[in-house]
């Protein structure tokens, strides 16, 4: 029987060297999933260090503005300031139970490497955390976040210098390091049982809207709306809604520069099944199997795949992905600090823009449920010279 | 019946009881002329089997000497039938030295796994080496593999534990034993105790054993294959085509210097 399956995708596609800390850990995650101590630990920390529940927030001007309820989740009150946290307290705790004194991570927008640097500062680990060089440019406060935190950050130049080419050195250090090494993967991606374990640390989401629509509309939303790159707070807000089969789960893609150009991140909207990064999904690739080199405005979503789930739930029609430009998230970054006075991260801004990409398909008592997985101050610099309106050093005079 | 030639070269290895000498190089680097000169050149002085390294935009398990070989080969433009190729002229000029391909997983779902395996015994390949293809997810390969005769080759590390017992007794050909924990490239040292692992392998099978990963001098060479079959040596050799390049020698005299690299492993050692 193969383990970690969603229909064809997952699966366990790693070098041997790996292959034994991955049954390692998948026997402690058993482990720790039957034992009440480790839940009630989880949700402690999830509570008393990330500030969880997060607010389901009623966004008043936005819906009146749409003609519909629109509910945002705010991942972005978190501590550290995005959804990656709760997946990081529980593999850091996991890691402490297995006995690992060093955390090791990839990261893309920095949010996942900061979060990782944070839970090793909390709980007394030593951290390194793997950056392409491009990301680092991009994102050179989350840098500057990670050292404050105590971590080592590493550039990684090869490839496209971005995600990808970040987690596949992430993978390299963990087959360097293995005994003392815990891998904390920032999504519902690689070998199996990572997409599963990080599914469930992200679930929290999905589980806070249902009890909260149900307690204050008494009802399901009609929609549930988030971001996917990996799809790590996609996979957490629509898992628990997935026999609800009422509830419409859609998800936003980074189109980059047009689906029409060769510069995007769309994985389900323009790529192939591949095997990359120990599993079996969609990926953007040649048709010879080389891993495409992806481009997004966002670093978060600037990834040539998606979690195996994701690719299961598009096959069976369950949930819906669609593109979204560079543009159109732009627009939609900014719409939603002016309208509600929330600056989203530019991956959550994904997830809006769809929201107004598809408002003409929702009705007055419709419940849409928008996930801002993140904020967006990492994000006000880079957009601010997209728009040229500011150059390094600065505003520029009117 | 073993009429794979991998079996035929490692059964009159040990009937002259000698050790396998499997030489590594990335197919296309730094061009599929160079490549075919260049094994030419390893097999007349003294590699006993051929591993091309099927070129890979993001080679995970591979250390930075064959991550630079494989942008090179891509930057090259090299493409599956150009490995294709360059392994089917080795192979009708050498038929008794076997040729493997070492790949990522996707190199073959992605091109068809019929379609993979049916050009890989057009051309001559006797096995692949997939490294991220670990025994858990064997046979959704295997049956196509042994339908067209090729060898899906096992590899186990020094942190398989107790994974040997499933792994070493399904072994096809030889067994591929990591050194060492990480990635391909070079090592100064190697922390792990060889003949203990080797003899824990040998409980389980005594097909051929060849140790990999980080083998880079004569003398490593020299030591460590007292305990097993055969050493595989690739990041050392690719160096040297990385070195050559850069000093722009001609793809003839590149493979005229890796001949005499591969002869410091293979000539007899005298004291």
């Amino acid at each position: 029987m193969k383990k970690g399956r969603y229909g064809p995708y997952g699966g366990q596609y790693a070098a041997e060297t790996l292959m034994y800390a991955l049954d390692e850990l998948e026997t402690a995650y058993r482990q720790a999933q039957s034992d009440p101590k480790f839940a009630a630990e989880y949700k402690r920390f999830l509570r008393e260090y990330a500030g969880r529940p997060s607010l389901l927030y009623y966004a008043e001007r936005l819906s009146n503005a749409l003609g519909f309820t629109v509910l945002l989740k705010r991942e972005d009150l978190n501590h550290t300031g995005a959804h990656k946290i709760n997946n990081v307290l529980g593999q850091a705790l996991l890691a402490v139970r297995m006995g690992k004194k060093r955390l090791i991570a990839e990261t893309g927008a920095g949010q996942h490497g900061v979060a990782t640097a944070t839970a090793a500062a909390y709980l007394g680990l030593s951290c390194d955390v793997f950056m392409g060089q491009e990301d680092m440019r991009r994102q050179s406060l989350n840098v500057y976040r990670m050292e404050l935190l105590g971590a080592q950050v590493h550039a990684v130049t090869d490839g496209t210098a971005t995600l990808k080419d970040a987690t596949s050195e992430a993978l390299r250090e963990w087959s360097r390091r293995v005994s003392d090494t815990f891998y904390v993967i920032g999504s519902v991606v690689g070998p199996h049982p990572y997409p599963e374990i990080v599914r469930n640390f992200q679930r929290v989401i999905g589980d806070e809207i249902r009890s909260e629509t149900l307690e204050r509309y008494n009802r399901l939303p009609t929609a549930l709306i988030a971001c996917v790159g990996g799809g790590s707070n996609a996979m957490g807000t629509f898992y628990p809604f997935i026999d609800d089969k009422g509830v419409r789960l859609i998800a936003s893609e980074a189109a980059g520069r047009g689906m029409d150009t060769e510069t995007h991140a769309a994985s389900i909207s323009g790529g192939t099944v591949g095997v990359f990064h120990g599993m079996k999904s969609i990926f953007l690739q040649d048709d010879e199997g080389q891993i495409a080199p992806v481009y997004s405005i966002s670093a978060g979503l600037d990834y040539p795949g998606i979690g195996p789930e994701h690719a299961h739930l598009h096959d069976i029609g369950r949930a819906e992905y669609l593109p979204v430009t560079d543009d159109e998230a732009v627009d939609a970054f900014e719409y939603l600090s002016r309208i509600e006075g929330i600056i989203p991260a530019i991956e959550s801004a994904h997830a809006v823009a769809l929201l107004l990409k598809l408002k003409d398909q929702f009705k007055k008592d419709d419940l849409v449920v928008v996930t801002v997985s993140g904020r967006g101050d990492k994000d006000v610099e880079a957009i601010g010279q997209y728009r040229g309106r500011l150059k390094v050093g600065g505003m520029q005079s009117e | 019946m073993n009429n794979n030639p991998i079996d035929i070269r490692f059964q009159k290895l040990r009937a002259d009881n000698k050790k396998a000498f499997i030489p590594f190089i990335t197919a296309g680097d730094p061009s599929t002329n160079a490549t075919y000169l260049i094994a030419k050149a390893m097999i007349e002085n003294g590699a006993d089997v051929i591993e091309f390294g099927v070129p890979y935009s993001d080679p995970s398990a591979d250390g930075p000497v064959i991550m630079r070989a494989d942008e090179r080969a891509l930057a090259a433009g090299t493409r599956l039938t150009d490995v294709f190729d360059v392994c089917r002229k080795v192979t009708t000029d050498y038929p008794d030295i076997p040729v493997l391909l070492l790949l990522y997983y996707n190199s073959v779902f992605v091109y068809g796994k019929d379609k993979f395996l049916s050009a890989c015994k057009d051309n001559g390949i006797s096995g692949l080496i997939i490294p991220d293809l670990p025994f858990e997810e064997r046979d959704e390969l295997e049956p196509t593999a042994d339908r067209y005769g090729i060898y899906l080759i096992s590899m186990v590390t020094p942190t398989s534990f107790d994974r040997i017992r499933t792994i070493v007794p399904e072994a096809k050909g030889f067994l591929y034993c990591v050194s060492t924990s990480g990635v391909t490239g070079e090592r100064q040292t190697f922390e792990t105790h060889f003949q203990e692992y080797m003899n824990s392998l040998n409980n389980y099978s005594d097909i051929p054993k060849c140790l990999g990963f980080g083998i880079s001098t004569p003398e490593q060479k020299r030591a460590m294959e007292k305990c097993c079959d055969g050493i595989i040596v690739g990041s050392a050799l690719v160096k040297q085509i990385e070195s050559a390049v850069h000093d722009h020698l001609s793809e003839t005299e590149i493979a005229e210097k890796l001949g005499a690299v591969v002869k410091t492993f293979t000539e007899d050692f005298i004291c």
